[in-house]
């Protein structure tokens, strides 16, 4: 694989050259071809045509169907069968969908209700929150907007393990934690809080972090789409009667911006359920204390690889792609039906 | 220099509403509220970079206090004087991430600037198919697919490789979706008057679509590298050699494997890592700030 890829793309660059160069030849003497093109076969003819244009998609469509829809497509398929990463899978049907729907408790009773208000909260929260700071964003001059933004987007930059370290030092349970500290000094509370072991607060503190970093791409996109309205939209509508922002906003900016609304729609379902994985990085284990934060995503790990049943993971990594692409399809539903 | 004549003339207009030229009072009010989010915001990362700087009494006072008093380099020198507990220098964890973040961010622009160019400004039969499947991708969680990955890995030999690393950050649907849109705008005379001039596709692609798709490369170079500098999974689940695993990997081990006396050292260390971890993000996305906003405005999603 090591020397393929270099070698794959000198290959394909060639091929594109021969394209370029037999489309010329082909057009310079259409009334004396050389031999060899008396009688093209269909496939010459296509590789003529269309073929520089595969040639170009080569390297991504294979990267795409190895990385992305070969692993869409095995998970399908192992989700019909038991699969203990030892023995080779056994088919046994919509088992392990039954069983998800009816046997698992932990499932049913803390993972869809923790994904449901987490993916609500986060979701249509932190896309509410980006559209707003975008706008407010949007009334400042260039030099302050850019500076604001940027501090509002390095949140987004940073997920994952960095954070990790500040997050648990500020939560941290003993009396040295930030936040306990802070509190104590405040008289709020009496003693320290384990703020990441007790399931009632880990939630909230997982929506809270998440939100924090939730000012992305699709945040950056709005913002985008704002600035590049047209003022003189502005000003018809001020012909036509709109008389405070608030009506501008629902007549004006958001129906002029759809297309990057739906960006950031998408962009942020999928970074809700990709975050999937704070709960555990917090609290510092799979499963969560008493499930409190355990999302759809802890729970294909933990079947998958601390369990290691496969089959019945890859039954719930099914569900969720089922449910990204149920969100988004909503979400599109939403900017297309107001046209 | 024609924009900033109108906009003295017109100040009392030009500084309201939407983008404005300069300041006017009635800004005030979006200052009042953005002011407060934004240092909520800012605080988690002023406290990266102070805690960093703690000598191991500051890091343990108590009470805590946030901002440091004494700032020192003596986690930074802990931690690049300490070997992993295989032996590994932890240069060994940086120059790994560096060196497989430079590959991943240079081969994804290749590879998806090639297909975008197919995309945008190709004639073929499946042109719109394909770009449909790579708007469904848009929602696509890896996260959901780590099994069949595993195991596809697995299958192609492909565990405990430095390739491995590279290979699955290639595809990002994200960044074909923003070049080809981007590309778009391009207009297709151009293309068209530089074939009729003799260019083969190579040609056109090099020295015409790339000049000016700049600020949309830019962008895909960010996105590719945010997620790879701070990918930990790779490390995790396809690489067993302790030599081939990254920093951001590294920094996991600091926080979770401190105990005893490691434990006062880990802190800080960690702290240290976490600001060498964040850094780079910043510098690069400061830089291609400018870049990243041109190609999001051609960032719409047609549903």
């Amino acid at each position: 694989m090591a020397n393929q890829l270099p070698e794959g793309y000198s290959a394909q660059s060639l091929q594109a050259v021969a394209g370029g160069v037999t489309t010329k030849v082909g057009r310079a003497r259409s009334g004396e071809r050389p031999a060899q093109y008396v009688q093209p076969s269909a496939f010459r003819k296509w590789a003529t045509k269309e073929g520089s244009a595969y040639a170009f998609l080569s390297m991504y469509a294979l990267m795409f169907i190895i990385f992305i829809v070969v692993p869409v497509l095995v998970a399908f398929l192992l989700s019909f069968t038991y699969f203990d990463t030892i023995q080779t899978p056994t088919f046994n049907g919509l088992r392990n969908y039954v069983v998800l729907l009816t046997q698992d408790e932990v499932f049913m009773r803390y993972v869809l209700p923790n994904t449901i208000q987490f993916a609500v909260l986060v979701g249509p929260g932190g896309y509410v929150l980006s559209f707003m700071l975008a706008w407010t964003l949007a009334q400042l001059p260039k030099i302050p907007r850019t500076i604001l933004a940027l501090i509002l987007y390095s949140p987004s930059m940073t997920t994952g393990v960095a954070m990790a370290v500040v997050w648990k030092t500020l939560f941290s349970g003993d009396q040295n934690g930030y936040l306990n500290s802070f509190l104590l000094g405040l008289n709020v509370i009496q003693e320290p809080i384990q703020w990441l072991q007790s399931p009632q607060y880990l939630m909230t503190i997982m929506i809270v972090v998440t939100l924090w970093s939730s000012m992305g791409v699709g945040f950056l996109a709005m913002l985008a789409g704002i600035l590049e309205i047209n003022p003189e939209l502005y000003e018809v509508g001020s012909l036509d009667g709109i008389s405070n922002r608030f009506q501008e906003i629902v007549h004006i900016t958001i129906p002029s911006m759809k297309p990057q609304m739906l960006f950031g729609a998408v962009m942020s379902i999928v970074a809700t359920f990709q975050a999937g994985a704070i709960g555990v990085t917090l609290s510092g284990g799979n499963p969560t204390p008493q499930y409190a934060g355990q999302l759809i995503v802890n729970h294909i790990e933990d079947f998958g690889f601390l369990r290691y049943e496969m089959g019945y993971a890859a039954a719930v990594s099914v569900v969720l792609l089922l449910m990204v692409l149920f969100f988004a399809r909503f979400a599109n539903r939403l900017f297309i039906s107001n046209d | 220099m024609r924009r900033k004549k109108s906009s003295s003339r017109f100040s009392g207009i030009r500084n309201r509403g939407i983008n404005p030229q300069g300041f006017h009072t009635s800004q005030i009010k979006f200052y009042f509220i953005l002011l407060p989010l934004v240092l909520f915001m800012l605080l988690p990362m002023v406290f990266i970079f102070s805690h960093a700087f703690k000598p191991p009494d500051e890091l343990f006072a108590y009470p805590p206090r946030f901002f440091v008093t004494n700032p020192t380099f003596k986690n930074f020198n802990d931690l690049f004087s300490r070997l992993s507990r295989s032996g590994i220098p932890v240069s060994r964890y940086l120059f790994n991430s560096v060196l497989v973040t430079v590959v991943t961010v240079g081969a994804s622009i290749v590879v998806s600037t090639t297909a975008a160019y197919a995309l945008s400004k190709k004639r073929f039969k499946l042109k719109k198919v394909l770009f449909a499947i790579n708007t469904v991708a848009l929602m696509f969680v890896p996260i959901a697919v780590t099994i069949p990955r595993f195991l596809i890995i697995e299958r192609l030999n492909l565990m405990d490789t430095f390739l491995v690393h590279i290979l699955p950050g290639l595809a990002i649907p994200v960044g074909l979706f923003l070049l080809k849109q981007f590309m778009d705008a391009i207009p297709d005379e151009v293309v068209e008057a530089a074939q009729i001039d003799g260019a083969s596709d190579v040609w056109i692609y090099w020295r015409i679509i790339l000049p000016m798709i700049k600020p949309a490369m830019a962008t895909m170079a960010i996105l590719t590298f945010q997620a790879t500098w701070n990918n930990t999974d790779v490390s995790t689940l396809y690489i067993n050699s302790e030599s081939l695993k990254t920093f951001a990997f590294y920094l996991t081990t600091l926080t979770t494997t401190t105990s005893g006396a490691n434990a006062v050292a880990g802190q800080g260390m960690a702290a240290a890592a976490s600001l060498i971890m964040f850094l780079p993000n910043l510098i690069i996305f400061i830089f291609l700030q400018s870049q990243v906003m041109s190609t999001m405005s051609h960032s719409g999603l047609k549903g």
